[in-house]
């Protein structure tokens, strides 16, 4: 659906050169909800923004629904840009026109006539909620009403994506849950492709298909959601996953632990409990839970246990050997022998 | 003084007339130039819709010049243009010519600096709509800065009182001429309080009523 290849914005001023986005390609699949994350200044915004040429592209390429848009004059990029939609963090409302004439804007543009405007405008209204607010100002709104708005405006020109930067970092948990469930609800029922950026993980964890990790304007990792939660390559999607997935154990209770502490991630359709319960029968080893914690992804459960294993040295061994066997990956946080059990099942 | 009055009747009310028609003219004039001249200044700014480097930096030197000139001698330096527009040099309406070339960069100025205040993001969000540059301007810049358009008007007719006194004095009438004539070579001092209580009066109601226009256009 949207294929981005090669793509790099520079911005050149007297103080020198920036780099927005380095040389970044990606594709993005028909009907899928794809998330960008990064830290401030990675250059997520810049990237977004080129999508819909609002930033031409340095070098590269950009090509939505078959349509290379860097060859378009500026009158077919217009019309290209009705199939795009957009939300910010800020919203970006009139405040001198009316909730209803702001949806009816994005109309006029593709020059839909005055009745027509309306009619459809009232039923973008609906969908995203707010029939009730049609003729009220933005600033008699609350934040995620506004980003309704913006929203309905968005699709009002039935586009093919939508992108979104930040749509909802200005906004508390509980809007943030219901504005993700309306993103959610039209990507299953308008069949729209989402582009969303965000800095915080859990959006990513609650709504994407798939996502990619920016950093500098470069993507250093990229893959399907579930994929990335239960097995990051890069130290900083690491990080990323710790602000949602977070296992530390207090310094205070390690001290007080004498075994070995591991840490155990349970993906798919193995069950953890009885994975754990096995073990414990089958070797002559004590086990002690310190933290557990079953995440959905994507639906799919991703299990993360964090366990201190007392026993004979040799036994514990034999268990972290036929643990590996079962996960693939079993990951010694701390003992005095630090051996690596990744990849014992390749025996 | 009732007496004093009356006598200076014809005259005062004359003057009065003249003044009006000076700082009308003015008026509707930088309306109607300076508000597109306003407009092509921010549209063609770095990073905006119409971006235009070479139309920016022409019409931003063309208004600073002539703002830059003092309007006295603006006032003379235009009487040859004024003389080959209207065949005259004398009368409200003469004056008015050189009264409105100093009120459009004056207002171009306003305008583009209250569209300045506009976010840049709900233009953004405008053109990422698809919407072309002049729907822009019409349906999203425009209603921003409207009570913005009308609060500068207020300045400029205001500043257009004060210019019109100056351009009173070498030939176009009006209140400031009169007072020039009786209160400062005659030494008239009746008239000179007249004229100055009826100048406050002046632009006294023109604050009041554009304050007013203003806020009542401003919606949301
Ligand atoms: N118009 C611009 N002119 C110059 N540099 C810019 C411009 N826009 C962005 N940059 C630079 O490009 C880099 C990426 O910025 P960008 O806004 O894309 O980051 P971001 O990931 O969206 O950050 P945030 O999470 O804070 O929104 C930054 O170093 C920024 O300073
Ligand atoms: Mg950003």
């Amino acid at each position: 659906m949207i294929s981005i290849q090669q793509l790099s914005k520079t911005y050149t001023s007297k103080e020198g050169t920036v780099v927005g986005v380095d040389d970044v390609s990606l594709s993005i699949n028909q009907g899928e909800v794809f998330g960008i994350v990064g830290y401030s200044g990675a250059g997520k915004s810049t990237l977004l923004r080129c999508l819909n040429i609002l930033e031409r592209p340095t070098n590269g390429k950009v090509t939505i629904d078959g349509i290379d848009l860097m060859s378009l004059s500026s009158k077919e990029l217009r019309k290209a840009r009705q199939s795009i939609g957009m939300i910010f963090q800020g919203f970006h409302l009139t405040m001198a026109k009316t909730v209803v004439e702001n949806v009816g804007f994005a109309l006029k543009a593709a020059g839909v006539g005055r009745v027509e405007r309306k009619q459809r405008a009232e039923e973008l209204l609906e969908l995203v909620g707010l029939s009730d607010k049609a003729n009220q100002y933005p600033a008699q709104l609350s934040g995620g009403q506004k980003q309704r708005v913006s929203i309905a405006r968005a699709l009002a020109n039935n586009p093919k994506v939508l992108l979104c930067d930040e749509a909802t970092s200005a906004l508390d948990p509980n809007t943030t849950q219901s504005i993700l469930h309306l993103l959610k609800k039209i990507n299953k029922e308008l069949g729209l492709t989402i582009v969303l950026i965000t800095h915080e993980m859990e959006v990513v964890k609650e709504i994407c298909d798939r996502c990619a990790v920016m950093e500098q304007g470069r993507v250093v990792e990229e893959g399907d959601t579930y994929d990335i939660f239960a097995n990051p390559q890069n130290e900083l999607t690491e990080r990323f996953i710790k602000t949602v997935i977070d296992f530390t154990i207090p310094e205070a209770l390690l001290k007080k632990t004498q075994g070995t502490i591991v840490l155990l991630k349970f993906t798919g359709e193995l069950a953890g409990e009885a994975i754990v319960s096995d073990l414990l029968q089958e070797h002559r080893i004590r086990g002690n839970i310190l933290h557990g914690k079953i995440d959905y992804i994507q639906e799919k459960p991703l299990g993360t246990f964090v366990m201190e294993l007392k026993g004979d040295e040799q036994e514990v061994n034999r268990a972290l050997a036929s643990l590996g066997a079962t996960l693939g990956e079993v990951e010694v946080i701390e003992n005095d022998r630090s051996t690596d059990y990744t990849m014992a099942r390749a025996e | 003084m009732i007496d004093q009055l009356i006598t200076l009747w014809p005259e005062l009310s004359k003057s009065f007339i003249d003044t009006l028609i000076m700082v009308g003219i003015g008026l509707v004039v930088s309306f109607v130039v300076g508000l597109p001249l306003g407009l092509l200044l921010f549209v063609t700014d770095r990073d905006l819709f119409l971006e235009n480097k070479w139309v920016k930096s022409i019409t931003g030197v063309i208004v600073n010049l002539v703002r830059s000139v003092p309007f006295i001698i603006l006032l003379v330096f235009l009487f040859p243009f004024t003389d080959l527009l209207l065949g005259t040099t004398t009368g409200p309406v003469a004056a008015s010519v050189s009264l409105s070339v100093a009120a459009i960069p004056f207002y171009a100025r306003i305008v583009e600096s209250s569209a300045r205040d506009i976010d840049r993001g709900v233009i953004e969000a405008a053109i990422s709509c698809g919407a072309s540059p002049w729907l822009i301007i019409k349906d999203i810049i425009f209603p921003e800065i409207k009570s913005g358009l009308i609060s500068g008007l207020t300045i400029t007719a205001i500043s257009l009182v004060g210019y019109s006194a100056m351009a009173g004095t070498i030939g176009g009438g009006g209140i400031g001429d009169l007072a020039i004539r009786y209160g400062y070579y005659r030494y008239d001092n009746f008239v000179m309080f007249t004229t100055v209580i009826l100048l406050i009066v002046m632009v006294q109601v023109i604050q009041y009523v554009g304050d007013f226009t203003a806020k009542s256009v401003k919606k949301s």
